[in-house]
């Protein structure tokens, strides 16, 4: 199949970016789209140009590596898939496709389609841990945890830290990645003793980031490859609430 | 180049800082802010519309409840205290509201610097809600302040005795000012939108409920809505159309 191409292109942080133009002929369908993305680089390496510089590890979905918004959607026009995932068959022979970067303060670009997403580094180190005694592993069913409050735990422990939500949100705000941490530790008995510096931590460095707040518009829950709901903001929003009362 | 995400200046690092200490600053400190006072807003105005539907009882019923409003609690209370609750109430959830709203909306416009080439149809649950609730609530306080300049100081009203509220609403909505009437509901169309998301946004920073009551919060502030919407809409359309007169 044949592909038109738009990609932003920039030098390094301090660059001006713009849009630019790039053909591909002959890409397999059964391609994956970091793989389009290789052949064009092998293409621009042949010719000495500079290689599109973008970020992926794992390619099977679970590192959180892969970035991209494609045709303004971040990872692509798939529902829950990341862009590693995301195959060439979901376009058609012809089409343009537009790639940028996730687009936020708190994640400036460093070149080309790859940002620096330290930013959620940070919120995970000012609360996203548990304290736990050293010692050899407990046994697995040492401490009982309801199959409700597991299964839900669970689900919001599949967030992979990609930050599809935060390019969703008009806001550039990363509360659903916040609610999925504040919604996997503190749903089991093990994240309890920190459950409110967690949270009161977790939200200032967010904020201190410069992620935006949350109108609720829920583009972040559609566009999570991992299909994480809005009812973690919900209850982020619990507990900040509880323990901001309780520090004031 | 450095890989580490540096502040715009120091001085907006160290207000960062700053507000990272006082946990009712931060976004959602500032928003459960905001939710309170939308509540307590919302609350108000479903008894100003109750309170509307006396003018179909006629001019005396309407005049009477408009009085009753001014003398409630008399003589045990000072005249007017109610009214005085309530003026006082809304002032201040109204500069709460505006003020999170103006905060807010900076933060999320330096969290968003560069906007994506590519424009994609949103597609979230309440779908374009950061735009109705920003430029619907300018609409909605430019018609606060016509509406107090119309039937509360009546300076744009022809009916400048202050206990004939029936007859200022009737004059209000009178056929030949048609262009009131049409603006009027305009401004009830950006509350209705406002409330549908409002309600539903505000129960989820306050409560934080879980899917299956989120959904039934957002049946419940659209039914709110359309209530507060037709209630209020049936008074001047019932003036333009003749019913009441």
């Amino acid at each position: 199949m044949k592909l038109k191409l738009r990609i932003w292109r920039q030098a390094d942080a301090d660059a001006k970016g713009r849009m630019v133009a790039y053909e591909l002929d002959e890409v397999s369908e059964d391609a994956s789209f970091l793989e389009m993305l290789d052949v064009l680089n092998e293409r621009l390496i042949s010719e000495g140009e500079d290689p599109v510089a973008f970020d992926h590890d794992c390619r099977e979905g679970i590192c959180g590596a892969c970035s991209l918004v494609i045709d303004g959607q971040p990872h692509g026009p798939q529902a829950a898939t990341t862009t590693c995932q995301l195959h060439m068959r979901k376009f058609r022979d012809g089409d343009s496709i537009d790639i940028e970067p996730w687009r936020a303060g708190a994640f400036p670009v460093i070149k080309d389609l790859v940002v620096d997403r330290s930013a959620f580094d940070r919120i995970i180190q000012a609360g996203g841990y548990i304290s736990a005694p050293t010692g050899t592993a407990p046994d697995a069913h040492a401490v009982p945890i309801p199959k409700q409050d597991a299964d839900a735990a669970f689900s919001a422990a599949a967030c992979i830290g990609c930050g599809a939500c935060v390019a969703a949100c008009p806001n550039g705000s990363g509360m659903l990645f916040m609610g999925a941490k504040v919604a996997h530790l503190g749903l089991t008995p093990q994240g309890q003793p920190e459950r409110a510096t967690r949270v009161l931590g977790m939200v200032a460095a967010h904020d201190e980031a410069g992620f935006g707040g949350c109108t609720n518009t829920g583009e972040c829950a559609a566009a999570c490859p991992k299909e994480i709901g809005l009812d973690v903001i919900g209850r982020l929003n619990r507990d900040f609430r509880k323990a901001a009362a309780r520090a004031a | 180049m450095s890989t580490d995400l540096q502040p715009r200046t120091a001085a907006t690092a160290a207000k960062r800082a700053q507000a990272a200490r006082k946990p009712w600053r931060s976004n959602i400190g500032l928003k459960i802010a905001m939710a309170v006072s939308g509540v307590l807003m919302v609350l108000f105005i479903i008894v100003h519309m109750a309170g509307n539907l006396h003018i179909f009882e006629g001019r005396e019923e309407m005049n009477a409840y408009a009085a009753g409003l001014r003398s409630f609690g008399e003589p045990l209370l000072p005249h007017e205290s109610l009214l005085w609750v309530l003026r006082i109430g809304l002032i201040a959830s109204i500069a709460v509201h505006i003020w999170t709203g103006i905060v807010l909306s900076a933060r999320a416009h330096h969290a968003r610097p560069v906007k994506y080439a590519h424009r994609h149809k949103n597609r979230g649950e309440s779908r374009n809600a950061y735009l109705n609730m920003r430029f619907g609530g300018i609409v909605i306080f430019l018609f606060v302040i016509w509406h107090l300049l119309d039937l509360t100081w009546r300076t744009v009203n022809p009916v400048k005795d202050v206990h004939d509220a029936y007859g200022a609403v009737v004059a209000a909505f009178d056929p030949s000012r048609w262009p009131v009437t049409v603006f009027y509901l305009l401004a009830l169309t950006a509350l209705g939108i406002h409330l549908r998301h409002g309600i539903w946004s505000a129960v989820q920073t306050i409560a934080g409920p879980d899917t299956k009551w989120r959904k039934r919060t957002q049946a419940i502030a659209l039914a709110v809505a359309v209530i507060i919407v037709a209630g209020f809409a049936i008074v001047p359309l019932s003036v333009t159309f003749g019913l009441v007169s």
